[in-house]
């Protein structure tokens, strides 16, 4: 069983508790209209628009059984991200088909340092059986587990996952359902559910939301998310994340929102904690 | 007229040789230029000025051949011995024992035993108005969690805190010099603590301050409020404890820029190998390591023995220092440090001779190359004795030496340069992890951190545990957008470089070495983690 891997970060300050390894898996079943990299959300549809653009000669045909596919050379890229911003489909040829075990061959350089790994993407839960034996390889070798997901996996189905699974940062694009929709273009019924699933088990480690001024209503966001998760708290203190919007890296067509002030970060964060959030970090 | 004993004694004793007027003139040019400085504040002018009067002097039974290894022009130049001068008055690094003073106070200083926290500040900051150095200002302030804390509470927690704060101040204001070292930890205390949210608070050079560090004796909490600490005035440092330990005993402190040094001794001297321009002189990989290393190494030895015998045998430092005759300090736990820098010049020139290539900081091969020098120089130290090393079994100790500011494409100890980091944080930890273990008496290597680590000073003490697991020694952080800024050993303040720079004088003498290292040592050009 494989994963499409993006790109491994060996040391990561932004991605959970202390550092951390993090791993970013392709391809992703929302389109937020945000998505900083929009790169990650396809899978290469092999067109080779990227070839003959790469100016290191790092990307090549080669043969894929009767067919053809790109190849990539990371001895050679120079990391200019060409490659990604000429694919017209939210696609990156620098992506490595891996095992479990040869990812874990990937985060074990990091021992002692590090004390665990997170899964990202993309939407890493598009590969449960592959997060379920990397991460039981990881907690053999003594690392920590965390899921950064956009809440899409029916996280009951799957309790083997969850028993290797130390927690999950939960995305909350939106909380009323209509601007979820805006956002993301697809209903939030199922991430509302894991969220109180999740929290219920104590394993939800946070949720976080990116503030679009005028995509959406992040005081209610923000307020109601909350609010609805004060209940389990005793169960296991949730952090909230608020996240400023920034123009870095997202399609040109939704590039144009504003960035929001530190006031306005500040004032939402100040509504997290009267609704009983403990920990609040804004980024 | 002060009457000197001594002098009539000494001088029948040592041949001091003649030196031509042409350098006594020349050196008395240097003195009127000192004197005119626009730039030198007055205090500045006169260690210079005493610099330029020991300068004369010739004392030192030297080696053989030295002459043209140390006093010939920078790029051709194999030992420095870091302006020491020619008639050591007193040993380089003096770490008196503050605690025997203390306990007992001192007849010289007219102090009796602090009784309470106003009175044990009061008399440290004393004592450090008498402790030398080869900067004349004291390289260790003590281990001033412990020493404070059978004070702390006699005041309550905000008095303690404003008492804390004056007296950080005014050692950043009179001891002039970020050489100077405070310790922390391993344990937690409330002094400790204290400290170091006075610390954060102050964003000061001086003193620059280590945490002994040491998993499982050390708590979190308050390991990550020195990490917490160091990212808003780039201090405290994190030393390797349970290493250091092992190889020093409990009784060591961190001194100077970071050096591993006995508590009630010091270093007499501090030597350094220029290993870059030592590769130069060899032919091929198999010449440095058999004629020009082993030629070279043996000279410094032997200079160095010839400046403890004089501070030992002739100087009368350790015969009529007050700190000696009180036992603050003792002869015998005084020891020397045997010093290199360039190790990754001197790799990549001997690679480069061989027409191999591989880089120092990029490649194994270089890595290998430079591990082989360093079990050379380290076998070396081994079998050199001398006499008065007594503390660290007769030899030396070895010492990764951070720079002066004088040095261009000399990168301090066995630092990768600066522009040459690896990519991954991950393998700059591992490459370093290969170099720490050989010294004793001091290494380090300085990280910048991305100001978001603010929001996870785990991630920084992840990094310690997993480095001090890995046989590193010792590691500094600093945010990338803090004033003060950890240059090679020593702290400075971003904004007092910019002054100096502008032509006005400052305060304490680093922020000349800062400016020079800005310049020459690219230090703000650091890769930012
Ligand atoms: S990465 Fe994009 S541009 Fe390159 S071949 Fe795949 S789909 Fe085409
Ligand atoms: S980033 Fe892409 S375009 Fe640039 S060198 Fe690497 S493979 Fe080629």
């Amino acid at each position: 069983m494989k994963a499409l891997v993006n790109k491994i970060i060996p040391f990561s300050a932004v991605d959970g508790p202390g550092n951390r390894t993090s791993v970013f898996l392709q391809g992703c079943n929302m389109n937020c209209r945000y998505c900083h990299n929009p790169e990650t959300r396809k899978v290469c549809i092999g067109c080779g628009d990227c070839i003959e653009a790469c100016p290191a000669g790092a990307l090549f045909w080669m043969k894929d059984g009767n067919s053809r596919k790109v190849g990539y050379d990371p001895a050679k890229c120079v990391f200019c991200d060409t490659c990604i911003h000429i694919c017209t489909h939210d696609a990156s040829p620098r992506i490595q088909e891996m095992t479990p075990q040869e990812t874990f061959d990937k985060v074990a350089r990091q021992i002692p340092f590090i004390r665990g790994v997170t899964v990202s993407g993309g939407e890493c839960t598009l590969y449960p059986e592959f997060l379920t034996e990397f991460f039981q390889i990881c907690r053999d070798n003594g690392l920590g587990t965390l899921i950064d997901s956009n809440g899409t996996l029916d996280f009951k189905q799957y309790p083997e996952l969850l028993a290797v699974t130390d927690g999950v940062m939960l995305d909350i694009k939106a909380f009323d359902e209509t601007e979820h929709k805006t956002v993301t273009g697809i209903s939030n019924g199922l991430v509302m559910e894991n969220c109180r699933y999740l929290a219920s088990l104590g394993k939800l480690y946070e949720v976080r939301t990116v503030v679009v001024p005028g995509l959406f209503d992040a005081e209610e966001t923000v307020r109601k998310t909350a609010a609805m998760l004060r209940p389990y708290q005793k169960i296991q203190p949730i952090r909230y994340k608020i996240i400023a919007f920034r123009p870095m890296g997202v399609r040109k067509e939704y590039a144009g929102y504003p960035v929001p002030d530190s006031n306005l970060l500040e004032s939402l964060a100040g509504i997290a904690r009267e609704e009983g959030i403990g920990k609040v970090v804004i980024i | 007229m002060v009457k000197m004993n001594n002098s009539k004694k000494r001088k029948d004793e040592i041949a001091m040789r003649e030196i031509s007027m042409e350098r006594v003139n020349q050196t008395r040019q240097e003195i009127l230029d000192i004197i005119e400085s626009p730039i030198l504040t007055h205090e500045q002018k006169v260690a210079n000025m005493a610099g330029k009067a020991d300068s004369l002097m010739e004392v030192l039974d030297l080696p053989e051949g030295l002459d043209e290894l140390l006093n010939v022009p920078g790029d051709v130049k194999c030992i420095c011995d870091l302006a020491e001068g020619h008639a050591p008055v007193r040993p380089r690094y003096i770490i008196p024992d503050y605690f025997k003073f203390m306990k007992e106070g001192s007849k010289f200083l007219q102090l009796d035993p602090p009784k309470d926290l106003y009175e044990a500040l009061n008399s440290l900051l004393i004592f450090y108005k008498h402790v030398p150095s080869v900067t004349n200002f004291p390289v260790y302030v003590g281990a001033l969690d412990e020493l404070l804390e059978p004070y702390i509470n006699d005041v309550d927690e905000a008095q303690a805190k404003k008492l804390l704060k004056l007296f950080m101040q005014h050692i950043d204001r009179t001891v002039l010099d970020s050489f100077s070292h405070a310790n922390i930890g391993p344990r937690a205390t409330k002094a400790g603590r204290l400290l170091l949210e006075v610390e954060r608070e102050l964003e000061q050079a001086v003193p620059n301050l280590t945490m002994k560090y040491e998993e499982g004796v050390t708590p979190d909490d308050f390991a990550l409020l020195a990490v917490d600490t160091a990212l808003h005035s780039a201090k405290p440092s994190f030393a390797n404890h349970k290493m250091f330990k092992s190889e020093l005993g409990e009784n060591y402190v961190i001194a100077s820029c970071y050096n591993g040094l006995l508590l009630g001794g010091g270093s007499y001297t501090l030597c350094r190998l220029i290993l870059g321009n030592i590769a130069k002189r060899a032919k091929n990989i198999q010449d440095f390591k058999e004629n020009q290393l082993p030629y070279v190494m043996d000279i410094m030895a032997r200079y160095m023995d010839a400046r403890i015998k004089f501070e030992v045998e002739e100087s009368g430092f350790f015969e009529n220092n007050f700190l000696a005759k009180e036992g603050f300090i003792h002869r015998d736990r005084f020891t020397a440090m045997f010093g290199m820098v360039g190790m990754a010049e001197c790799v990549n020139i001997l690679l480069e001779k061989e027409g191999i290539s591989g880089r120092y900081g990029k490649d194994d091969n270089a890595t290998q190359l430079g591990v082989e020098i360093m079990e050379q120089i380290d076998a070396f130290n081994k079998q050199h004795t001398n006499p008065y090393c007594e503390a660290t079994g007769g030899h030396f100790l070895l010492h990764a030496q951070v720079g002066i500011a004088e040095d261009q494409h000399i990168s301090p100890g066995t630092r990768i340069p600066i522009g040459e980091e690896p990519e991954e944080l991950i393998d700059h930890l591992l490459q370093c992890s290969k170099f720490h273990k050989y010294f004793p008496s001091g290494t380090g290597d300085i990280f910048p951190i991305d100001t978001t680590v603010h929001k996870n000073p785990e991630f920084v003490l992840d990094i310690v545990k997993g480095a001090f697991r890995k046989d590193l020694r010792y590691l500094s952080f600093y945010s990338s957008d803090s004033d003060v800024i950890r240059i090679t050993g020593y702290l400075v303040k971003r904004s007092e470089i910019e002054k100096l720079k502008s032509g006005q004088n400052v305060l304490q003498d680093t922020t000349h070495l800062g400016l020079g290292a800005e310049i020459n040592g690219h230090i703000l050009e650091r890769k930012v983690r």
